[in-house]
């Protein structure tokens, strides 16, 4: 006992020294380190992508920092459903990063009417952009431009090819193939026919209702009807995608009301579920985790020959927070953003972020070929509740996301969905005629 | 002799203490009180009066919301009392036997889930239940019960009742060590007596233990009410903020954080989110008056 109490004894003593030491070394390093780049910039940036943290850090960001010296970026992301809030009350206390990832359309254009986002308008790398893609983060008027557009995202369904040769199923491109792929895999019994769960909600209604939706309202004519008021939201074009998606109830796992959106994402990736109702933005970690080949097939259309529509949202850009100390570094940092080097980078680095830049961008992955291959044969749309209709309360996306959730578990019909969105929505939005 | 001098080593002595609480506790919670009376007009922070509670109590949207969530909150106390209360009270009662065996041991394995995080409580409980990878539906599968499997924590019918059990699983220690310290408290010689006269068993324990137990039991029960209707963390690690499924678990706790901090789309906004705290304090305070008033001055309580 004592012997053992003594041995203890010494080794911390020595520990202790070996730490002062260290500490010493380490002391010594950091203070020489910042020495050397006392005169650097360091721009933060906040953004809501904390999935893609090491492409910033090993390739994003070494590529822009050896083209200007003296600027460091700092990727500060924070956690997705939280972003919105937790960058609204940093910027409302002014301890946001100098470079703020825009959501599209309200959400961004609501900090420049506050001030707090910056007009950029004038950045020469504007001009790389076409007047859909800033539409996202402009102004109602188009006049000014308050962010830099990114990215765009596609939906559609990611499928398991090795399960589809196996069952013998060909790509789905009717709703009624789409359907009677579902019952062959159902009744095979392998996998799970699709791989969906309704707790968290915003998968039902942003791989749900916003992917298969655009064919019945006829993307952007739809859209734009909706916001002037000629369409309401209890028109069978908006009601009938709800009867469409309580189909789905019968072809979803066991459980699927407790399913949360990482166990979609490991059902279909371990190979377990055949078909999995994506956005493009899944495509980098699903490289990364199937074992297995996929294949990507567009929202199927309701009758062979019809026109398809696609869900082609502008996701993402980024602006300058009005309250930073380094608007000039900043401003150097965007107009990168902008360049089509930026977006040759960005596109490969994160298949499935589909570049807005108008100078075209050579993509190698074939997943993300496939997805963006749809722009030359379906017509694009963004999603319908994001532009001028989430400005009030009842926010008409938040609900949209509750409603697909009830229409996928059955608990509220169709007709009931369409009535309770269209009274939300009429209570505080009076189209302009 | 003069007067008796000013005691001075009272004030010093209590400064600290009071000058922290105020600090970290006093003036907060009236400060909450008063941000629920302003508002926001366009950029400035505006006086508005009782305006936020008559949107909180008057506008469909904000008060179906706060019903709800108030309607949850008193399910998930009731099961509280109606569970966990009984079965800490139960197991006390077990626990001081003398003739039990390894009480120790019970007594820490009953205990320790409630020194664990909410975190760790939520997300293992999760997984237990999930239809995916969760060992609940593989449990009942062995015992031929694989039909009772429902994904009860998306059920709205279901989900409420499981968190609020899973919430008894994890706190049914802390009666359990109330009661079985009161129990330990009571004489022997009160005991004695009682086997002279003839009480033993269960009916020593209805006549004679639990009338002197009563005012711990009046205890646990308003600890389980300030802790139920502050509940927040178990719900949030869970569920999420938006307490799904269709806000069948939301509770005041998830409805303040909700509004005050804002959620996924949903902006945060201080001041309706003071509302629900101040109307939270009010609910809080108005069940411990009634309990410090209607039912603790009716308590008997016995001298030894």
């Amino acid at each position: 006992m004592t012997a053992n109490k003594k041995t203890t004894g010494t080794t911390k003593t020595s520990m202790t020294n070996t730490g002062k030491t260290l500490r010493i070394a380490f002391l010594t390093s950091t203070m020489l380190a910042g020495m050397a780049h006392a005169e650097d910039v360091t721009l933060n940036i906040e953004s809501w992508r904390n999935d893609d943290l090491t492409i910033w850090q090993e390739q994003l960001i070494p590529a822009f920092e050896a083209g200007h010296p003296g600027i460091k970026i700092n990727f500060a992301p924070s956690a997705p459903a939280e972003y919105n809030a937790v960058l609204n009350s940093k910027l409302d206390a002014g301890s946001a990063g100098d470079l703020i990832t825009c959501r599209p359309f309200d959400a961004s254009l609501d900090l420049y009417n506050k001030g707090q986002i910056t007009d950029l308008t004038s950045l020469a790398a504007m001009a790389n952009f076409s007047s859909v893609a800033k539409s996202a983060w402009q102004t109602d008027d188009g006049a000014a431009t308050f962010c830099m557009p990114m990215a765009s995202v596609i939906h559609g369904f990611i499928y398991n090819k090795d399960a589809f040769d196996a069952l013998g199923i060909a790509v789905p491109t009717t709703e009624d193939e789409f359907f009677a792929a579902l019952d062959k895999i159902k009744a095979d019994g392998t996998y799970i026919p699709m791989a969906m769960g309704t707790n968290d909600q915003w998968e039902a209604a942003t791989m749900g209702y916003q992917n298969i939706g655009p064919n019945y309202w006829k993307g952007e004519e739809g859209r734009l009807a909706l916001i002037k008021g000629e369409q309401k939201l209890t028109d069978p074009d908006w009601v009938t995608p709800y009867a469409t998606l309580a189909r789905w109830k019968d072809y979803l796992g066991d459980g699927f009301e407790a399913q949360t959106y990482p166990d979609s994402q490991n059902l279909f990736t371990l190979g377990r579920a055949a078909i999995y109702p994506a956005g493009s933005w899944e495509i980098a970690g699903f490289n990364a985790q199937a074992g297995f080949k996929m294949g990507a097939f567009a929202p199927p259309v309701v009758k062979a020959g019809d026109e398809c529509y696609i869900s082609d949202h502008t996701d993402i850009g980024m602006g300058i927070n009005a309250k930073s100390a380094h608007p000039e570094e900043a401003k150097a940092f965007l107009e990168w953003v902008g360049s089509p080097e930026f977006a040759t980078l960005y596109a490969n680095a994160l298949p499935g972020f589909f570049s807005l830049n108008s100078t075209p961008v050579a993509m190698k992955d074939p997943l993300a070929q496939e997805f963006v291959s749809w722009r030359d044969k379906c017509k694009s749309t963004i999603r319908s509740t994001y532009q001028i209709l989430s400005r009030g309360t009842p926010n008409l996306e938040n609900e949209t996301w509750n409603a697909s959730a009830a229409a996928i578990k059955g608990t509220e019909t169709p007709e009931a969905i369409g009535a309770r969105l269209e009274a939300g929505l009429a209570s505080w939005y009076k189209p302009t005629k | 002799m003069a007067a008796k001098s000013f005691r001075w080593h009272i004030p010093v002595f209590l400064a600290p203490a009071v000058l922290v609480y105020t600090a970290i506790m006093i003036i907060p919670l009236f400060g909450t009180l008063n941000l629920s009376l302003y508002n926001l007009d366009g950029q400035n922070r505006i006086f508005v009066g009782l305006a936020n509670f008559k949107t909180l109590f008057g506008d469909p949207r904000w008060s179906a919301s706060f019903w709800n969530a108030l309607g949850n909150n008193a399910w998930f106390f009731i099961v509280h009392m109606l569970v966990q209360n009984p079965i800490g009270v139960l197991l006390a009662a077990i626990l001081s036997s003398p003739r039990l065996r390894m009480a120790a041991f019970y007594r820490t394995a009953i205990f320790v889930p409630a020194i664990l995080s909410f975190v760790i409580v939520g997300f293992v409980w999760k997984l237990i239940l999930s239809p995916i990878w969760g060992i609940a539906p593989g449990m009942l599968d062995w015992v031929g019960l694989k039909s009772l499997y429902l994904p009860w924590l998306g059920k709205e019918a279901y989900a409420l009742t499981t968190l609020a059990l899973v919430s008894v699983w994890q706190f049914v220690g802390i009666p359990m060590m109330l009661i079985y310290a009161a129990l330990l408290n009571i004489p022997q010689e009160v005991l004695e007596a009682a086997e002279m006269d003839g009480i033993t068993g269960s009916s020593q324990f209805w006549k004679i233990k639990l009338p002197l137990i009563l005012p711990s039991i009046g205890i646990i029960s308003i600890l389980t009410f300030v802790g139920n209707f502050n509940a927040f963390d178990l719900i949030y690690v869970s569920q999420g903020a938006l307490a799904g499924p269709d806000f069948a678990t939301d509770i005041l706790g998830t409805f303040l954080y909700r509004t005050f901090f804002g959620f996924q789309l949903q902006l945060g906004d201080p001041h309706m989110g003071a509302t629900i705290a101040t109307a939270m304090f009010g609910i809080i305070l108005i069940g411990v008056c009634i309990y410090l008033f209607a039912i603790q001055t009716r308590l008997r309580r016995y001298q030894f």
